[in-house]
Parts: structure tokens; C-alpha cells; sequence
């Protein structure tokens, strides 16, 4: 292979690993609860902010328990939300949702000003994959490596809890048909606090993830939300394989975007969704919903 | 086991069931008679909790269980068999069971998966595949497996008969019996009387939303109120032959 051809790959893949433990939250929180969560950006955001934070200058040992750190505040910040707000609102409208997540992603926003200020920060990759990495001529950044791994990690991870665990049966259950697992004796409530937490529990891994790629700012938590929005409708909402496929073809819409016609680079997410949606309009995994 | 005082449901501002008094008793086949919209599915709904009463209660066994949340009623021992095609269609039969045998813990009861196979060959046959890809009986059976594994007092069935063979129903008149032997109760709804009254021990014929008549099975078949509510002639089927096909 070429080594512009591998630095584009590992580019692509590295992109779409980000993408892709957002989304998969995202896809999650859509599939069990039908809640179309704004704040989903939020808890993206906090946990790039949060990293910065607890991680500070640190590039050992304390930047790995930082991204642990960081990943566990979100997702409880996640779990106060659903017992506070959303489990209210799901037997409400679409509408009502909407407006709620959006009020909180503004409040969110708002508090993130407070604690961190208007300007972006910067976290140090951790030490031992600080520099760049050759690979048959070609050269890329380290830190790549660990964003797939991570990626690959919670991929095997959410396959292996929704496939073989009980806990997954149940999880896909309640993506089809949540009223039957609640007459059959599932604590639905109680499982929905599991799924929001589990959502946002993956937003804030893949901020704190990201944080040492990227500028960590306001705005970032808008950004991701829409890019995880187009991952998921691609791959079919509440697929998360389907978020897989769908956040490598962003990743590879934006990068061939990015060579092709750098201005354009933005529009072909969004022509890569319409494609799709054009030839599949329930994404490409996903479920057509079921009929009353 | 269980019984109804005076349930009234909504949806939303239209009133739906208008004072529902029923009972089943212990070991009892009950039927729930009515037309399209009569109010069999609310009632089922009712007592589930999955669409909560507005006033009147639901009680289990002398324990007032009405309005608890669905959940904790199913652990209190009542089954829900919806009607239609619900099994979870992305699980295989074998995942569908074991989630429903793990549905209520600190149930105990005769129930084990290896037990709904051999009640259900067919099922066993079929444990490796996809829920959604099942025939209409063989859903039926899946569904009522399920609900066996709850170990349940009470088993709600809704519809049971829809869009089953003519060789199915004969089978599910065969699993009620069983049923019946395993000393569960039983309260089901049908638009098809003629087939639900005789495997009932007891009627109660719905109509908007209020019972109209009940009464022991074997005398409602040839009843009046079966002809002025449910349409259906003497002792016969209705005019459209639906009596023994189930809807559509
Ligand atoms: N989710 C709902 N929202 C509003 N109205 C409803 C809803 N479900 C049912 N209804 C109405 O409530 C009434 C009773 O409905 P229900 O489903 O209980 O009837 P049913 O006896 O089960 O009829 P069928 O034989 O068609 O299943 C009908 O008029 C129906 O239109
Ligand atoms: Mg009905």
C-alpha cells in the first residue's frame, strides 16, 4: 500500500472510531427509549472538558484514570438526568423531548462557559503514544492507534453484552417492543436509567478519547451531535453495527471529502446520508419500525 | 383470584371502559365476549397497568394490585399475552424464553424451558430462530410459552385465535385444557364466541366499554344476549363465518 493510502486508513478509522463510541450511545438511548437526545453532545463535550481537567498536564498514569475519571462523572451526570428529567418525558411527544434535551443542552452549555471559560483548551496524549508512528514508510500519529483500539474495544464489548448477556436480550427487547418485556416482568424504568447512563457513558469516554486530537471548546458539544445524528440515521437508528458502518462512512465522507475538494469537505456527510437514505430508508441495519 | 370493581379506563378523554366488574376465579377458563372496539383489549390493558384505570380496582388474590406498575404485577403472578405477532422478533425462540424465564425472579412455579419444549415440540424444533421469522401459530406458541415461565397465577390471553389455521385453534382448545389441569386461570378475549365459550367455564359479553351479560359457558352459547350483542345466530356462527377464523 502507499503510505499516503495508510495515513488516509488509519485517518479514516481514527475518525470513525470517535464517531462511532458516540454514536453507538446515541443509537442506544434512540433504539430503547425512542428520545431524540440533544444533551447526547453535551455529555460528548463534558467528558473532552472533564479530561483536561482531572487530567491536567498529567501524561502517565494519571491521563488513563482521567479518561476513567472523566467517563464515570458524565455517565452519573447522565444517570441524575434521566431520574430528574427524561423519565418523564418519554410518554410525552416527540416535540416535548426535543424541547427538553434542547433545554438541557443549553443549560449544559451554559454551566461548561461557567466552569471553563469561552477558550479552547488542550490535553497532552499521553506519553507513550506522544509521537508518530511509521508504518511501511507511511507516518501517522500515535495517539490514532489508541482512539481505534478504544473504538474496537467498546464495539466487542457492546456486541458481547447485546449478543450473549441476558442484559443485552433484554436492551433489544425494549428497542422492539418495550410494553411486552414490562408485562413479562422487566423493570422498564429501571432498565431505561441503565440505557440513558449507558448513552451518556459513551459520549463522555469518547470526548475524554478525543480531547488530546482536538481543540476542546464550546460548540464542540453541537458539532458531535449533529455528526453522531448522521452516523446513526445512516447505519439505521438504534443499530449499533449499523452505527459502526455508518461512522466509517462519514469518516471516509470526510476524509476523501478532505482530498477531493477540500471546501465541499463538509457536504459529503451529508450527500453520503442522503445516498444511503435514498436506497435504505431505515438506515442500513436498521429496523423498519414496527406497526401498532 | 382475581377480580374487577368498578374499572374505568381513558384514553386520553374518551371513555373507554365504563365500569368493569368481573371475576376470575381460581382455576376458572373465563371468556371476554364483544364486537371490534368493545373495550376486551382495555380491559386486559387495565388490569396490566399498561394503561392504568382511572378509577375502581384491580385486585390479585385479595392484594390490590391496581395501577402498580406493570412490572410489579407480572411478579405478582398475571401473565399478559398480547395479541398479533408480539414476540421480540430480533431474538431467536431460545432467547425469547430464557428472557422470559428470568422476567419475574422469586417465582417459583412448575414452569422450565425444557418443560414449554415439550408442551410445544414444534418450538424446540425452532429454538435457533429468529422470532420474527416464525408462522403465526408457531408465535402463538412462543407467546404463550413465554408467559408460562412467569409462572403466573393468571394468564391474560388476547385474541388467541387470531389469524390461526383452523388446525391451530384445535391445538390451543387443547393447551386451554392444560391449562385448566395446571389449575391457572384464565381470562381470554375473542370476537370468535363460539370457540371461546367452549372452552370457557364462564362469559361476560362487553359492549362499549360495560359488561352486558355474563354467565356460565355452556349456557351463553345458545344465549340471547350472544345474538343482540355479539351478532351471533343461535348456537351458530356469525353471518360472515368469522366464528371460527378469528378476525379479518
Ligand atoms: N391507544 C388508544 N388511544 C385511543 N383510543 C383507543 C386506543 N386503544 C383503543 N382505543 C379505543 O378504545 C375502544 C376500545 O378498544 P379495545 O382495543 O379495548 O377494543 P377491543 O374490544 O379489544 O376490540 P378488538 O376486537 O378490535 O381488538 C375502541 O373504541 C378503540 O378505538
Ligand atoms: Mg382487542
Amino acid at each position: 500500500m502507499m503510505p499516503t493510502a495508510i495515513i488516509d486508513t488509519v485517518g479514516v478509522l481514527s475518525t470513525a472510531g470517535a464517531l462511532f463510541i458516540v454514536s453507538a450511545g446515541l443509537t442506544l438511548v434512540f433504539g430503547a427509549m425512542r428520545l431524540i437526545n440533544i444533551a447526547h453532545g453535551s455529555f460528548y463535550m463534558y467528558g473532552a472538558f472533564l479530561l483536561t481537567t482531572i487530567a491536567g498536564a498529567g501524561t502517565g498514569l494519571r491521563f488513563w484514570l482521567a479518561v476513567v475519571a472523566a467517563t464515570i462523572v458524565v455517565a452519573l451526570i447522565g444517570a441524575a438526568v434521566e431520574l430528574v428529567i427524561m423519565r418523564r418525558v418519554y410518554d410525552s411527544e416527540h416535540l416535548t423531548q426535543l424541547i427538553a434535551t434542547f433545554g438541557l443542552f443549553l443549560i449544559f452549555a451554559d454551566l461548561a462557559l461557567h466552569f471553563w471559560g469561552d477558550n479552547s483548551r488542550t490535553a497532552n496524549p499521553p506519553a507513550a503514544f506522544a509521537g508518530q508512528v511509521a508504518i511501511g514508510g507511511a507516518v501517522f500519529p500515535a495517539y490514532d492507534l489508541v482512539v481505534i483500539a478504544a473504538a474496537v474495544a467498546v464495539g466487542l464489548g457492546l456486541w458481547v453484552l447485546l449478543q450473549r448477556s441476558g442484559l443485552g436480550w433484554r436492551i433489544r427487547a425494549a428497542v422492539e417492543d418495550p410494553e411486552t418485556l414490562q408485562a413479562g416482568g422487566t423493570n422498564l424504568p429501571l432498565l431505561r436509567t441503565g440505557m440513558f447512563t449507558m448513552g451518556a457513558l459513551l459520549a463522555g469516554l469518547s470526548g475524554a478519547i478525543v480531547a488530546p486530537q482536538v481543540a476542546v471548546a464550546p460548540g464542540m458539544d453541537s458539532s458531535i451531535v449533529v455528526a453522531a445524528f448522521i452516523v446513526a440515521i445512516i447505519g439505521g437508528l438504534g443499530s449499533v453495527p449499523g452505527a459502526a458502518l455508518g461512522a466509517l462512512i462519514i469518516g471516509a465522507a470526510e476524509t476523501i471529502g478532505t482530498i477531493v475538494a477540500p471546501t465541499w469537505a463538509s457536504s459529503f456527510i451529508y450527500l453520503a446520508m442522503i445516498a444511503v437514505l435514498v436506497a435504505r430508508p431505515s438506515g442500513l441495519l436498521g429496523i423498519p419500525e414496527r406497526r401498532q | 383470584m382475581l377480580e374487577l370493581v368498578d374499572v374505568h379506563t381513558y384514553y386520553g378523554s374518551s371513555h373507554v371502559l365504563q365500569g368493569v366488574d368481573l371475576t376470575v376465579g381460581a382455576g376458572e377458563v373465563v371468556a371476554l365476549l364483544g364486537r371490534n372496539g368493545a373495550g376486551k383489549t382495555t380491559t386486559l390493558r387495565s388490569i396490566t397497568a399498561l394503561t392504568r384505570p382511572r378509577s375502581g380496582r384491580v385486585v390479585l388474590a385479595g392484594r390490590d394490585i391496581t395501577s402498580r406498575p406493570p412490572h410489579v404485577i407480572a411478579r405478582a403472578g398475571v401473565a399478559y399475552v398480547p395479541s398479533g405477532r408480539r414476540v421480540f422478533s430480533q431474538l431467536t425462540v431460545a432467547q425469547n424464553l430464557a428472557l422470559a424465564a428470568r422476567g419475574c425472579p422469586g417465582r417459583a412455579g412448575p414452569w422450565t424451558i425444557r418443560r414449554v419444549y415439550d408442551t410445544f415440540p414444534a418450538l424446540a424444533e425452532l429454538s435457533a430462530r429468529r422470532a420474527g421469522f416464525l408462522s403465526g401459530g408457531e408465535q402463538q406458541m412462543l407467546k404463550l410459552g413465554r408467559a408460562l415461565l412467569a409462572q403466573p397465577d393468571v394468564l391474560l390471553l388476547d385474541e388467541p385465535t387470531e389469524g390461526l389455521s383452523p388446525t391451530m385453534v384445535d391445538a390451543l382448545g387443547g393447551w386451554l385444557n392444560l391449562l385448566r389441569k395446571a389449575a391457572l386461570s384464565v381470562l381470554l378475549t375473542e370476537q370468535s364466541a363460539v370457540f371461546a365459550l367452549r372452552h370457557a367455564d364462564r362469559g361476560y359479553i362487553l359492549e362499549k366499554g360495560r359488561v352486558r351479560a355474563h354467565g356460565p359457558a355452556r349456557r351463553m352459547i345458545d344465549s340471547r344476549e350472544l345474538h343482540d350483542f355479539l351478532g351471533v345466530g343461535r348456537g351458530g356462527d356469525p353471518p360472515d363465518g368469522s366464528a371460527t377464523e378469528g378476525r379479518r
